[in-house]
């Protein structure tokens, strides 16, 4: 089919326009990868804000305090006329914490985690997946609430003597939070085994367990202790369900059966209290963040590690 | 070669079909057992789910009305109401949106679009995937010191959305990076080939194609920031409010420490407003949640 | 040092080394490519390429899988700079200015000089900002003058009757030769001069094939189109000229008629007769 005469020429117009040398376009082309690149950098310029946020209210604080009272003693007593800083009273709340998490979120996490890539059919998935979904997606108040107005009386029935404010409740609490993390990460782990080889196992006459435990967990491996990981780093941090449930006692002895204060519960109840701006109680919590904040970001970085260097390549 | 007589004897037996199919039976009976216990797993999940909304729901059902909505909070517990939480709540939204789309939206664009492959981007993508793993209080700290002293923002509503913008930087980056990922690469060619340039072609047809991607990423961020408390009592949200915000460096309140303040509250009544508090939040996460997918769906499927 | 031969009357064909703007050419240059090589990185996949395209003609790029046709036909419009370890050496006179030049904005030689490729790749918008996506970068603007764009470009591509009831429904819904020949229509809307063709028919059924063939009978009338194909069939039927690439050289460059019946090197009736490729 014939091009009919032309009453225009697109090419004219092209050139005509061109010729205008600032035309919106230009400046665009010129000035947008810059700017886009400055809001790239504000991840950048975060982190920095963290380090020297920290690392200057930090510097404020040992001013006054000792470092070796800070991480030497383990008493915890700021608000008291005889202030004393020995900050794993908090650490230890916050391990209790961690470990009663781990003890819930693990088990149950890799169970889920099994089930879902080596025994369910699509149509399960399909309508289990979801429910670990809500369940990640729940505000952690929803959980500190749930922790103080359902778990904790439940628990004071079984166990007698058992405090108001505890470890064991928010515990029980921050581990069933973390469940769907470690599901799912080992989940996605497991599931990039590939076909083939639980094919192979399961022709030599293994049963779906055998295959499960001895071949993709194996294989699956440096994702499942990155999620772990990265589970005890969610509850290392978790603030609202230990605020809430775990009280604000700091002791240093390991008793899930007593109230506790962990690192970020410290944290809140100084920012929710009256210690004004320049006190040592001000400063301490920069030091406990920057203590809280060292801890995440090397198992966080570790979990990074595991992931790249033992990924398994198929 | 002849194996001596009691070697034989021996492998024989391990491999007579009596004994192998007595294991095998008892094999596959502990792979039945197994495959329930690794169900119950799950199923703790769904009855956890069940019993935390049974929970929250009857002790909280009876008390959400439209004058709770409509009310501000106080110290008689039949006359409390969230509204001006709820409207500080809308206020950190409408604040975010924006602040996260040019910024992460932006940071996406360049990582994926424009960075050349060397050291300075590696080390701006471990930025951005450690920020994620800093937990919220910590970003509370930043927030204090910067938005709330430095910028002298004070206690506003501004202190609040930067600081929960910042929080959220790292998931809307990553989200939208996925999407832009996820556009061809060969209508990236035929625009170029076309003597369109680089931020045409990123603009008029990349950007297009992943905004549905881009916008669920969003939502998804943004709900999660609605329910974050621990960075909000550090900026200094107030507790106690009897006025909604009337301009970004305002004294404001939100959903989450609302709940917070009535659940630290000895009274039982308290307790249940917490639980209608939480209702609210949660059918608010609902919506979004589900246009989340919604977009999601709707668009993927397209071709 | 030139060779010439002379052909049919009008052609001057050269097949080793050329002075640049030395030779009287009777018919235009579409492209004049002078000594041109590229590295993958430490790949040499070109090998000094010396090629006359004339203007108004089809010519064929053949050869077998790997030969460099592909990352040829790129460079004449730098796609194949899109590549982070590319390099080139050797000049590409198109219009008489080098197009590797510091001062030839890309754009300005992609926006005359078109591309057409393997897979169909129209964008995820209607039929009309299709075609319209050009003329609009380039700055027009008015509603009147891209509607007439839009029918001549689809009229150009005979495919304005399939779809003119269909202009603001989304491509997608298109065929795969439809598509095919709306992304020829897309080219056509910035009025290249010429038109680049990387396989284009090779995804597509014979009669969508047969359709794309004839339009580039026609559209020869107008432009200059250099075609890529790895169906020797399809080079006879449709080039005026045709080059043969082996392993990044033009083993040889001659009308398609001579090189389909009396090839002058071996390697190319070799591979003309199948024994290789």
């Amino acid at each position: 089919m014939n091009q009919p005469n032309k009453g225009f020429s697109i090419r004219e117009m092209i050139e005509t326009n061109k010729k205008k040398k600032y035309s919106t376009t230009n400046v665009f082309d010129k000035v947008m990868p810059f700017l886009l690149f400055l809001s790239a950098f504000v991840s950048v310029v975060t982190t920095v804000g963290i380090a020297f946020t920290l690392g200057f209210e930090l510097f404020k604080f040992f001013e006054r305090v000792p470092v070796a009272e800070f991480l030497g003693s383990t008493e915890w007593y700021p608000l008291s006329a005889d202030q004393r800083f020995g900050v794993w009273a908090l650490v230890m709340g916050t391990l209790q914490i961690t470990v009663i998490a781990m003890i819930v979120a693990v088990p149950l996490g890799l169970a889920s985690a099994i089930y879902l890539s080596e025994y369910a059919s699509e149509r399960a998935r399909t309508i289990l997946k979801p429910i670990l979904e809500v369940l990640a997606g729940v505000p952690t108040i929803v959980f500190g609430f749930f922790a103080l107005s359902f778990v904790t009386p439940i628990l004071q029935a079984l166990i007698p003597g058992l405090q108001i404010y505890n470890a064991l409740s928010p515990g029980i609490v921050v581990g069933i939070m973390i469940i769907p993390m470690i599901a799912s990460i080992s989940e996605d782990s497991m599931s990039a085994v590939p076909k083939k080889i639980r094919d192979g196992a399961l022709g030599l006459g293994a049963t779906r367990l055998e295959v499960a435990i001895k071949v993709v967990m194996p294989a699956a491996l440096s994702g499942i202790i990155a999620s772990i990981v990265l589970g005890m780093s969610r509850a290392i941090g978790e603030t609202m369900i230990v605020t809430i449930a775990g009280g604000s006692q700091p002791n240093f002895e390991f008793n899930p059966l007593n109230a506790i204060q962990t690192m970020t519960a410290y944290i809140v109840q100084i920012a929710k209290g009256d210690a004004g701006y320049g006190t040592i109680e001000y400063y301490s919590i920069y030091a406990v963040g920057a203590l809280l904040f060292i801890f995440t970001l090397v198992m966080n970085l570790f979990a990074n590690w595991v992931t790249r260097r033992f990924r398994e390549e198929y | 070669m002849a194996l001596p007589n009691s070697e034989f004897k021996n492998t024989k037996n391990l491999m007579d079909r009596a004994s192998v199919s007595q294991r095998i039976k008892r094999r596959l009976q502990l792979n039945e057992i197994f495959k329930y216990v690794f169900l119950a797993g799950l199923v703790f999940a769904l009855l956890v789910l069940s019993t935390l909304i049974y929970d929250v729901v009857s002790k909280g059902g009876g008390w959400v009305n439209l004058d709770f909505l409509r009310n501000f909070p106080s110290r008689r517990p039949e006359q409390a109401g969230l509204y001006p939480a709820l409207i500080g709540s809308l206020w950190l939204m409408m604040l975010i949106v924006p602040m996260v789309f040019i910024v992460g939206v932006g940071a996406a664009i360049y990582l994926e679009e424009y960075a050349p492959k060397n050291r300075v981007t590696s080390f701006i993508e471990v930025n951005i995937s450690n920020l994620a793993g800093v937990p919220s209080i910590v970003f509370g700290l930043l927030g204090l010191t910067i938005f709330v002293r430095i910028m002298e923002l004070g206690n506003s509503i501004m202190a609040g959305a930067l600081t929960l913008g910042l929080m959220s930087l790292p998931i809307v980056i990553v989200a939208s990076q996925e999407a832009l990922r996820s556009v061809k690469m060969e209508l990236r060619h035929a625009s170029l080939a076309l003597g369109a340039s680089k931020w045409q072609t990123t603009f008029n047809v990349v950007l297009p194609s992943a905004i549905p991607g881009i916008i669920t990423g969003i939502i998804l961020a943004v709900s999660r920031a609605i329910g974050e408390t621990a960075p909000l009592i550090m900026v200094g949200a107030a507790t106690f409010i009897s006025t909604t915000p009337s301009s970004v460096f305002s004294d404001f309140t939100a959903l989450p420490i609302q709940i917070y303040n009535w659940t630290s509250r000895p009274q039982a009544e308290f307790q249940n407003l917490a639980a209608a508090g939480i209702i609210v939040l949660m059918t608010m996460l609902i919506i979004m949640n589900s246009a989340a997918i919604y977009i999601r769906n709707k668009y993927t499927n397209r071709h | 040092m030139m060779k010439q031969k002379e052909l049919k009357g009008d052609h001057e064909v050269n097949t080793t080394t050329t002075q640049p703007n030395e030779t009287v050419m009777q018919k235009d240059s579409a492209y004049v490519v002078n000594n041109l090589n590229l590295w993958y990185g430490d790949d040499q996949a070109l090998i000094d390429v010396n090629l006359d395209i004339k203007k108004n003609e089809v010519t064929a790029i053949i050869g077998p899988s790997g030969c460099g046709k592909s990352t040829f036909i790129k460079t004449l419009n730098r796609m194949v700079e899109l590549v982070p370890s590319v390099r080139t050496n050797g000049e590409i006179l198109y219009h008489g200015r080098n197009i590797f030049d510091r001062d030839y904005k890309v754009e300005d030689l992609r926006t005359s000089v078109g591309m057409v490729f393997q897979q169909p790749n129209p964008f995820p918008k209607s039929v009309y900002d299709n075609v319209a996506y050009g003329p609009r970068t380039h700055g027009i603007k008015n509603k009147k003058v891209l509607d007439e764009i839009v029918e001549r470009s689809l009229r150009g591509a005979a495919i304005w009757d399939e779809v003119k009831d269909r202009l603001n429904e989304n491509a997608y819904g298109l065929s795969g030769g439809q598509q095919q020949r709306l992304c020829i229509a897309r080219t056509l809307a910035i009025e290249p001069d010429v038109i680049l063709m990387d396989e284009p028919t090779s995804a597509l059924d014979p009669i969508s094939t047969l359709k794309v063939e004839e339009l580039v009978q026609e559209l020869k009338e107008q432009y200059s189109i250099i075609i890529v194909t790895h169906n020797m069939q399809q080079a006879a039927r449709v080039s005026d000229k045709t080059a043969f690439f082996l392993n990044g050289e033009v083993v040889e460059f001659d009308a398609t008629d001579k090189i389909f019946s009396n090839p002058t090197d071996k390697r190319t009736e070799d591979y003309i007769s199948g024994r290789f490729g």
